[in-house]
């Protein structure tokens, strides 16, 4: 299969081994992966923070990118992250729509349509939930709100993470419950994002595992970030990072913060 | 399976505003708190006692309505039925209402109509002095806190007795409601223990914190109120169009003493409780109990049609209230908000709820359905509105969709409401600023790689919130904040797209 990859904004900024590994994970398992020069952001950002009219130009920029997928010139779009799938599949033609541009909501939807978050692409589209990955490490999952609520993507991530070999998966109590990122939520109504954030790393704590992983890069980065803050030792690592890793081209363990973690802005630091 | 759209905005035609439905006005009733919620929030969040006393309630019925609900297999089903019940009122309110108004007059009933919230004070007001009376039983009704009668007959010279447990708990507590269905959520029994102590005339000095004890205290003190009251007021669960029929769904049976015993009976129901046929309540007897209280039934289910001589009150008002509804019926998109049957469900399940409780939202109606409607009813003035402040506390989590029995799309609805509060603005803000640049850099793969290299990625993490910079994402995200609490990841030595251009994907 061909398949394009969608880094998302994040994973191209600040998470580029999430997108890393989703390429190297395709790969192994014998697809083509490319890499659209041209993609930026998908606009959720602005759609969820209420900048609709805004949102308009970044879809269309979105749609013209990945445009070829509703062609058939590539099979699949695929995104390391369930909240930005959520948005292309069910922002896009709304906003468009809104502004009343029904050309563009149609394309939109057409992209939208073959476009995946990684854990539907591997067991829905591509029919594996063994992919040979080998990971060492007791961890535990986080469902993310938009890939459990939005996307319904039930228990695909659990199944791929229960095939991996030398994995020892444990359940997250209240998994379920947000972890209180939200996007511009997390700044916007900071004290409520860190009382819910609280919550869910003490139901990390509890597990006792030294991963947390999900299949967000943004969720993650607000979950591992107060983590690291507390300095409990337990890292975050992406999804597909985790389903990347093999005997061969084992992924450290801290593989989810390459650099550490900063507790300061980098610039208030020089 | 169903799906939400978590945050699906939807299509506005600004071309379709009349200026005809006027939104509740400023300064009425209960609808508008005076600090934005973050703030808000910030106050309660310190409340250590109010939150141990909320998660535990709430994760008491979350856990309730989870087993009743898992009970039917049609429950999806139920779910649909309820829906498009409501949304077949919605599109045919106006002919409803007025069938409604000819069954009751008909069974003898009168009914008024109320535009605002100080009109239906007036209304009731009026008519209780009319009777003669100084003082009212009260059922529990979200409307008539929303209108805030209490205080408006209090003005008068009337005094209303609360009779609902958990509302009585509030009155007698001089606080105000935090929960649409337990009002009295953020107490626990010592505090209401003491309430009693303090305020109740002739309570025992040996009271217990027992439930029991404490339920049974104020039966003794309720009793009396119920005996020698001559009007009742309540508020409605439902009215069926097609049988002039009101109908209030209750646990503890002190409405149904409200109900049958005064001479005279007085129902505020906002114009959306509507259903067209005596038979639809079949889905919503189903649909509200299991949701709000987790019970299979609710214990008391009191009807009434009009007056029905020599048994019950022989004289009926119905007040019906619009405060800002045809407002939002008006908007397509928007109405659905009037589905809710106030069961409470969706603040039970909300994480924020849970750990704010329902003062922040400065509204009677609190947790992710009041952060849609307050807004929705009032309108939304500008930035400096606290109700603007409403959309924005959610994390968009969809808990709430999922739990809500008329499945009101309520991620979509704050969506909307966010886009409103933007709409408000009359100047630009620092944040509409930023947000405008950062489409312009979203739109062109150059721009944003200069986004990203440009400014060095050092620039965006340091970014101020409000300050203006190419790419608020993640840069305002990683503002002070986010580092109160949170670590900043470091920024990686270079970006997916400079790996790609590097390797071509290959190592
Ligand atoms: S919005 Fe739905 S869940 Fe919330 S109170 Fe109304 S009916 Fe219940």
């Amino acid at each position: 299969m061909k398949i394009a990859v969608m880094a998302t904004c994040l994973g191209d900024a600040l998470f580029p081994q999430a997108v890393q590994a989703t390429v190297q994970l395709l790969q192994r398992l014998g697809h083509t992966v490319l890499f659209p020069p041209g993609q930026t952001c998908c606009g959720q950002m602005h759609v969820n923070t209420g900048y609709l009219r805004e949102a308009v130009p970044v879809v269309r920029h979105h749609v013209e990118v990945f445009g070829p997928v509703a062609e058939g010139t590539w099979d699949a779009v695929v995104a390391p992250s369930g909240s930005c799938t959520g948005s292309v599949r069910h922002q896009h033609a709304v906003v468009a729509r809104r502004a009343g541009d029904e050309r563009l909501a149609e394309r939109a939807e057409a992209v939208a349509a073959r476009t995946f978050e990684l854990s539907e692409l591997l067991v829905d589209v591509l029919g594996v939930s063994d992919v040979g990955a080998y990971y060492p490490h007791r961890v535990t999952y986080h469902p993310t709100c938009h890939s459990l609520r939005m996307l319904r993507v039930g228990d695909k991530p659990l199944q791929l993470l229960r095939a991996v070999r030398g994995l020892e998966l444990v359940d997250l109590p209240d998994a379920e419950v947000c972890c209180g990122f939200g996007g511009t939520f997390a700044v916007k109504n900071s004290d409520t994002s860190t009382a819910m954030l609280a919550d869910k790393m003490r139901n990390v704590l509890d597990t006792r595992a030294e991963v947390c992983t999900a299949g967000d890069s943004s969720c993650l980065m607000h979950i591992g970030g107060g983590l690291g803050r507390l300095r409990t030792g337990v890292r975050t690592v992406h999804l597909a990072e985790i389903l990347a890793s093999t005997e061969a081209t084992q992924t450290p363990a801290a593989a989810g913060s390459p650099g550490g973690v900063r507790d300061e802005p980098v610039e208030a630091q020089r | 399976m169903s799906t939400t759209d978590l945050g699906m905005p939807a299509v506005r035609d600004d071309s379709r505003d009349t200026g005809l439905p006027t939104h509740s006005p400023a300064g009425q009733g209960h609808l508008r708190g005076t600090t934005s919620f973050p703030r808000a929030a910030r106050t309660e969040l310190a409340d250590t006692q109010l939150r141990r006393n909320l998660g535990k309630a709430t994760g008491i019925i979350r856990a309730k309505r989870a087993g009743v609900v898992a009970e039917l297999e049609d429950w999806e089903d139920l779910r649909l039925a309820g829906s498009a019940i409501k949304a077949d009122v919605m599109a045919r309110l106006p002919e409803l209402l007025e069938q409604l108004e000819e069954n009751v007059t008909a069974r003898g009933g009168t009914v008024h109509w109320a535009r605002d919230a100080e009109e239906a004070n007036r209304i009731v007001t009026e008519l209780v002095r009319a009777t003669g009376a100084d003082e009212v039983v009260k059922v529990k009704s979200m409307a008539t806190q929303e209108t805030g009668l209490n205080e408006a007959l209090e003005a008068a010279g009337i005094a209303a007795w609360e009779t609902d447990l958990a509302e009585l708990i509030v009155q007698l507590g001089h606080d105000t409601p935090s929960h649409i269905l337990v009002p009295a959520i953020h107490r626990n029994r010592s505090e209401i223990r003491e309430i009693f102590l303090r305020e109740m005339p002739d309570v025992d000095p040996a009271l217990s914190d027992d439930p029991r004890a404490l339920a049974m205290a104020a039966r003794a003190h309720l009793r009396r109120k119920f005996l020698s009251a001559r009007v009742a007021v309540s508020g409605a669960n439902f009215a069926v169009a097609d049988t002039g029929t009101l109908a209030v769904v209750e646990s503890e049976g002190n409405g149904r003493m409200c109900l049958t015993l005064p001479r005279t009976l007085i129902t505020l129901m906002g114009v959306e409780k509507l259903v067209p046929t005596w038979s639809d309540l079949e889905v919503f007897l189903q649909l509200l109990p299991r949701s709000s209280t987790g019970e299979r039934m609710n214990p008391y289910t009191s009807t009434w049609t009009g007056v029905t001589p020599g048994d019950g009150p022989q004289e009926f008002h119905l007040v019906l209230l619009d405060n800002g509804r045809s407002a939002v019926l008006a908007d397509p998109d928007g109405r659905a908000a009037l589905h809710c049957i106030r069961c409470s469900a969706c603040l039970n399940v909300c994480p924020v709820y849970e750990r704010v409780g329902g003062h922040a939202y400065g509204s009677v109606y609190p947790g992710p359905i009041g952060a849609v409607l307050t807004p929705m009813l009032t309108g939304i003035s500008g930035a400096d509105d606290p109700n603007a402040s409403l959309p924005y506390a959610s994390s968009l989590c969809g808990a709430c969709f999922d739990a809500c029995p008329v499945r009101i799309d309520i991620p979509n609805l704050l969506v909307q409401q966010r886009a409103a509060s933007v709409e408000s603005h009359t100047r630009p803000t620092a944040q509409d600023l930023a947000m405008k640049a950062a489409a312009v850099a979203m739109t062109s793969a150059g721009r944003f790689r200069a986004a990203e290299k440009g400014l060095g990625l050092g620039r965006l993490l340091a970014g101020r919130e409000g300050r203006i910079t190419s790419l608020p994402w993640p840069a305002s995200v990683v503002a002070s904040h986010w580092t109160g609490a949170r670590d900043v990841p470091a920024p990686p030595a270079e970006t997916a797209r400079q790996w790609w251009e590097r390797t071509g994907g290959g190592a």
